[in-house]
């Protein structure tokens, strides 16, 4: 076949491919494995939220929804924000149903940024900001975040890298994957150093609920920062929803208005029966989504002791699901520990240079696992690490 | 009374989870964990511990029956006399007592279904307070205790994903 990829567009092909791809080859290539590699609830969808997916259908709701989302959806979003982060936004026009945050935060990046105008990206983080940003000739400028401030942004670091193209500031807390979360004197360091440079922030809060210390506080409640803030989170998380691809953000109507554009002509909607879910979800979830943070609460402390045992240095996570331990004593780069670790003791876990290259000597490891396959994973790597550390 | 309440919680669905493990999960000492499980068995707020097993699957034809029974409740002791005297009888599994058209609800197991037929009649339905009973045979388990029987488990996540 001949080849094809002079016709690819430059900007694309300039993104490197997610490193996540290509250990997901790797892994999928070996039998047996025990994967702390996945970045999503071990939970099915509660059974109460997917049989209000089927009543729906059986109702006939199979028809397009208004481009910002079910209204009830979003009455019943404000409802929940205004709970959760003490912000009030209007379901009228202030709330954008997306499927998934991804297209949230992909909305809001090619709403506001101009080429060659800078996102402010703190690392290690997800993995599709900086891609993202790339995409609208925007220019990512990492902000490196450390396991000695348990990887909170620190502001001299955010007030350094600001420039006169500085345009926006991505918040990805609590983090994925460090675990690292920001508390109210975290943020509130900042609030100065971003109105100062009038700068807009993405706050991606999808992993809010899952906040083992202290309640989630969101930016967007201080003084000053709602209107430039737009809060992101989704039903992916918090309620075991990751394949049902729902999401939705909040912000200024100016802003939420320009995202709609993008968004009818690209989506025109997210999926009404993953809307009817939602729906459920925030009605009537709250209840088993508490004992399923509970319960991921239990094993984050399984996997942090776990580690401790077997001698690998690991920053106590504080939300999400992933620990991040060092590897940095071990002699290895991320990549070279994570496929020796998978090809002699079968664990599959995910390079830390993945989410950026400041999390290389880490791996991340997600705790959304059964315990028996955590105490197994965490013998095997015990094993991996006496014998080269020995050598 | 709040941790005991947690160790029985992680304990329900996982009767094997070491004490050592459900210590590291409730920030206790491993001690201290099984000191709670020894108290809670010897004053048998933890009865015991079973083992759900699909029979079937290992070609054991056994069968279970749930028997309606009504029964002539006594002065002083209600249904109580007769619903322990029926506990007593190995091949009974469950006994409840019910609201409804009948008073106790009783599991029976048996190797055939004379064996079952044998038991209520020569057993269960003399009982001096034993008005009638109602046989239903199980046909097949769908789900018993929270698992599902024919449901295969495996993770259908990803491997890896971001």
């Amino acid at each position: 076949m001949s080849s094809m990829s002079s016709y690819i567009s430059g900007v694309v092909q300039e993104i490197p491919p997610s490193g996540i791809r290509k250990f997901f080859d790797l892994v999928t290539q070996t039998e047996g494995v025990i994967s702390l590699g996945v970045g999503e609830p071990d939970f099915v969808t509660p059974w109460h939220i997917r049989e209000a997916c089927f009543y729906s259908l059986e109702k006939g709701y199979t028809m397009y929804t208004s481009n910002l989302g079910l209204p009830e959806l979003r009455e019943e979003i404000a409802a929940y924000e205004k709970r959760k982060i003490g912000v009030s936004y209007s379901p009228v026009e202030e709330i954008l149903v997306t499927v998934g945050v991804s297209e949230a935060v992909d909305l809001a990046l090619r709403a506001l940024i101009e080429p060659g105008d800078e996102v402010l990206v703190p690392e290690p983080s997800y993995v599709s900001y900086a891609p993202g940003t790339k995409l609208v000739y925007g220019k990512p400028v990492p902000l490196l975040t450390y396991d000695a401030d348990e990887y909170r942004l620190r502001p001299d670091i955010l007030e350094k890298a600001i420039t006169p193209r500085s345009k926006v500031l991505i918040l990805p807390f609590p983090n994925n994957p460090t675990g690292g979360i920001m508390k109210a004197e975290d943020l509130q360091a900042l609030v100065d150093i971003i109105i100062k440079n009038d700068l807009i922030v993405l706050s991606d809060e999808i992993y809010a609920e899952l906040t083992y210390e202290g309640e989630h506080v969101s930016i967007a409640s201080f003084p000053g920062m709602r209107d430039r803030t737009i809060v992101f989170n989704g039903f992916s998380k918090a309620f075991a929803m990751t394949g049902w691809r729902i999401g939705y953000a909040c912000g200024h109507p100016d802003i939420i208005n320009a995202m709609n554009k993008i968004h009818q002509y690209t989506i025109m909607c997210a999926p009404i029966m993953a809307q009817m879910a939602a729906i459920e979800a925030l009605r009537h979830g709250e209840g088993e989504m508490r004992k399923m943070v509970e319960n991921y609460n239990y094993r984050r402390k399984l996997m942090l002791n776990g580690f401790r045992q077997v001698g690998l240095s690991c920053f106590e996570p504080r939300g999400a699901f992933y620990c991040f331990p060092s590897i940095k004593n071990i002699g290895m780069n991320s990549e070279d520990f994570c496929e020796k670790l998978l090809k002699e003791e079968k664990v599959a876990v995910v390079p830390g240079n993945a989410f950026g290259n400041c999390g290389e000597g880490y791996i991340r490891c997600c705790y959304a696992a059964s315990v028996a396959n955590i105490e197994e994973a965490i013998e095997r790597m015990g094993h991996f690490l006496a014998r080269h550390r020995k050598g | 009374m709040e941790l005991e309440k947690k160790v029985l919680h992680l304990i329900e669905n996982d009767a094997r989870i070491s004490a050592k493990t459900i210590a590291v999960m409730l920030d206790e000492d491993e001690e201290k964990i099984t000191a709670i499980i020894d108290k809670l068995e010897n004053e048998k707020y933890i009865l015991g511990y079973n083992t759900i097993i699909n029979w079937e699957r290992m070609g054991n034809d056994g069968v279970t029956a749930l028997i309606d029974v009504k029964v002539t409740p006594e002065r002083e002791v209600g249904f109580s006399r007769v619903a322990e005297r029926i506990c007593r009888f190995p091949e009974v599994r469950c006994v409840y007592l019910m609201s409804g058209t009948y008073d106790l609800s009783v599991t029976v197991t048996g190797e055939t279904m004379q064996d079952v037929a044998r038991f209520v009649s020569h057993k269960l339905s003399t009982l001096d307070q034993v008005q009638s009973t109602t046989t239903h045979f199980v046909l097949k388990r769908y789900k018993q205790d929270n698992f599902v029987f024919e449901e295969p488990q495996e993770d259908k996540r990803l491997v890896v994903s971001p």
